[in-house]
């Protein structure tokens, strides 16, 4: 189990200490609003539509069962007795007090936790699979690769200044969980034709008011060339980068206009003086990294009782995926009930979650940016029991991947920033098809909604994306068709026109209708589907009066 | 043509709890938008925002919003998103403002 070396106690502690001193200064009005903003704003506190919130980073979303008990705690003591788990990989608590947040922050000190945030342009917390680890289609941990790029990038000189903030997504497995193309750099490691492990790196991805999806700037990097590419990289776009308008300074902006070809030469150039300055990367660092985030000791295959009960198996079909290990499981816990608030979990599902991950699953559990709970390790023998006892808990919803799995931002319900809401459009979606044969049959669908253009809910990778908009006054929604997030990025096309508030479900039920009665056969995906046929019988269904018209 | 003139309230959070908040006309905050003065013409909202930003150790973001007034008098905030802070977040009715207030 990784005891992340980032964790300075005395550094955190002492920052508690400041931080409780501004408080105090705060209060007291020996420091203004506009002075204490910024130091608010580093200590990851912010003041949303209702209330304060305090967001705390769960690096490379994993936790131990302590960790989480902390976070019950904290929720109930200080909180209104649940959480929220974000698309970063962090948990928001939406009711915080000012004066008590001091208190909140050494009690997460005193289980290694914090809640600082890098912010600013500089490179921001590297974004790993949530699978990492015990992935059956991983060929490498990309956590070791994660925590290199941490190690090497805080407090580099040359990158402490970047034009803009800078993210990086890594994914070692087949399958991209981590949505690597939508980040500034993203890194796949694999294996080549001579049996090597490398990197193809890709670079100028990213959402938001431009999304685009990152471009292949090196087919294979040698393992031991990373630092010094990604630093020619950084160099380039550094040199590089427009700084004159704050839209424009990202490294995809750079990738548009000047051209892969451009940007690969250049890099190219940069990167044989770095590899000549730098050399490569240090295996004994590696070793070290990697022995930090080895995976527990597996225990021996015994025999597995069979899984009798309907729920128990559309449960185990849907929500455990295979493991590297063959006599271990995934577990993904659903924390997305019908009718629920995506991502939000309470206190008291916190503890039975971290009791489960201790006496069944190696004290580990992840989230995942799709904001779900992983056990990452979990002997199959286990299933039974775990399925049980998530059952009582309410959660044991069966909807991983499928229709009503989705993404929200907080949106107008919490967010200062949103522009509408998005949390009651999640959950009348799910509750349109809350029958999970249903759910089962439409097959995995992706529906992502944000608040607002900053698209924290990755609507532009959403198979459906939906972002709410204020529309002279009144919350409106755009709806995207055809992104994706995984190795296939997509960003989704806008299909028209949008939507009232009361319009949104109606017109996913047509969309999903559509597929319904397009698709070849049930094995084929809505997003299989939408690849073969094109927007426009998607499109007709959204907008039925205006296919009316056309046909007239 | 330019709009018509808008009343408009001033608003802000409570620097402690970081409850939603409204200046009154009696020169003091409340968590009560019914009790929100109204500024019925632009030099009345620039005094109404310059009186209410009198209290930068009580109160933090203070801004003007629109009202609109109903029937029976009684003035709301125009759009949406106000309209939102005055009750709180719509998955949880049990949180926020709502949870105490009879008239929502
Ligand atoms: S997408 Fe917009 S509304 Fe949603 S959390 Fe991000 S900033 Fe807030």
């Amino acid at each position: 189990m990784y005891d992340y070396s980032d964790f300075d106690s005395a550094f955190v502690r002492e920052r508690v200490a400041e931080f409780r001193d501004q408080v105090e200064r705060r209060i007291s009005g020996a420091l203004t609003e506009a002075e204490f903003l910024p130091l608010r704003l580093r200590n990851g506190l912010y003041l949303q539509l209702h209330a304060y919130m305090l967001r705390v980073a769960i690096p490379y979303g994993t936790l131990t069962a302590r960790k989480l008990r902390q976070l019950a705690y904290i929720a109930e003591r200080w909180d209104k007795g649940y959480g929220h788990f974000t698309t970063r990989q962090n948990i928001q608590f939406n009711w915080p007090k000012l004066r008590d947040v001091p208190d909140i922050l050494e009690a997460l000190a005193d289980v290694q936790m914090h809640s600082i945030q890098t912010s600013g342009n500089c490179v921001r917390n590297v974004t790993a699979d949530h699978f990492a680890g015990a992935a059956a289609d991983e060929i490498e941990d990309p956590r070791t690769t994660a925590e290199l790029i941490r190690q090497w990038s805080t407090d580099h000189p040359e990158f402490s200044w970047l034009g803009r903030k800078f993210k990086i997504g890594i994914s070692g497995a087949a399958h991209d969980r981590a949505v690597i193309r939508s980040h500034d750099i993203g890194l796949r490691i694999y294996r080549n034709e001579a049996g090597e492990v490398g990197y193809e790196v890709m670079v100028g991805g990213g959402l938001g008011r431009t999304p685009m999806i990152a471009k292949t700037v090196r087919e294979f990097l040698p393992k031991a060339d990373l630092l010094p590419y990604l630093e020619a990289i950084l160099r380039t776009y550094n040199l590089l980068g427009r700084r004159d308008n704050k839209w424009k300074a990202r490294l995809k902006i750079l990738v548009h206009e000047a051209g892969i070809d451009t940007v690969r030469a250049l890099v190219d150039e940069a990167f044989a003086e770095r590899r000549a300055k730098m050399g490569p990367v240090n295996p004994a660092l590696l070793a070290e990294i990697d022995a930090a985030f080895a995976a527990p000791v597996f225990e021996p295959e015994v025999p597995v009782p069979p899984l009798v009960g309907a729920g128990l198996r559309s449960w185990v079909d849907t929500n455990v995926s295979p493991h590297r290990v063959p006599h271990y499981a995934i577990v993904t816990v659903s924390l997305k009930p019908i009718g629920g608030t995506p991502g939000d979990v309470t206190a008291e599902q916190m503890r039975l979650l971290a009791d489960i991950a201790e006496e069944y699953a190696h004290d580990e559990l992840r989230i995942s940016h799709e904001q779900n709970v992983v056990l990452p390790h979990v002997p199959r023998r286990n299933l039974v029991a775990i399925y049980d006892r998530l059952k009582q808990a309410g959660l044991a919803t069966a909807n991983f991947g499928l229709i009503s799995d989705i993404i929200s931002c907080p949106g107008m319900d919490y967010c200062s920033l949103a522009t509408a809401r998005s949390i009651p459009i999640a959950q009348g979606i799910a509750q349109a098809f809350a029958d999970l044969d249903q759910q089962r049959d439409i097959g995995p669908l992706k529906i992502k909604i944000s608040g607002c253009i900053n698209a924290c809910g990755h609507h532009h990778v959403g198979h459906i994306g939906i972002l709410g908009l204020d529309k002279a006054g009144v919350e409106n929604y755009q709806i995207t068709l055809g992104g994706d997030g995984t190795e296939t990025t997509a960003i989704g096309e806008k299909a028209g026109p949008g939507f009232a508030y009361d319009e949104v479900v109606p017109a996913v039920e047509r969309l999903v209708g559509a597929y319904l009665d397009l698709r070849r056969e049930p094995g084929e995906t809505f997003i299989e589907a939408y690849r073969r046929l094109g927007a426009a019988p998607f499109r007709a269904a959204l907008y039925p009066d205006e296919a009316r018209s056309d046909a007239a | 043509m330019a709009r018509r003139f808008q009343p408009q309230m001033a608003t802000g959070n409570d620097l402690l709890e970081g409850d939603v908040v409204y200046f009154t006309s009696r020169g003091e905050w409340s968590r009560e938008i019914g009790d929100a003065a109204l500024a019925l013409n632009p030099e009345a909202a620039d005094d109404l925002l310059a009186r209410a930003s009198a209290f930068p150790n009580q109160v933090v973001g203070v801004y003007l919003v629109e009202a609109a007034i109903d029937d029976e008098g009684r003035a709301a905030p125009a759009h949406f998103r106000e309209v939102f802070r005055t009750r709180g977040p719509s998955n949880y009715p049990q949180h926020g403002r709502q949870a105490e207030r009879s008239d929502v």
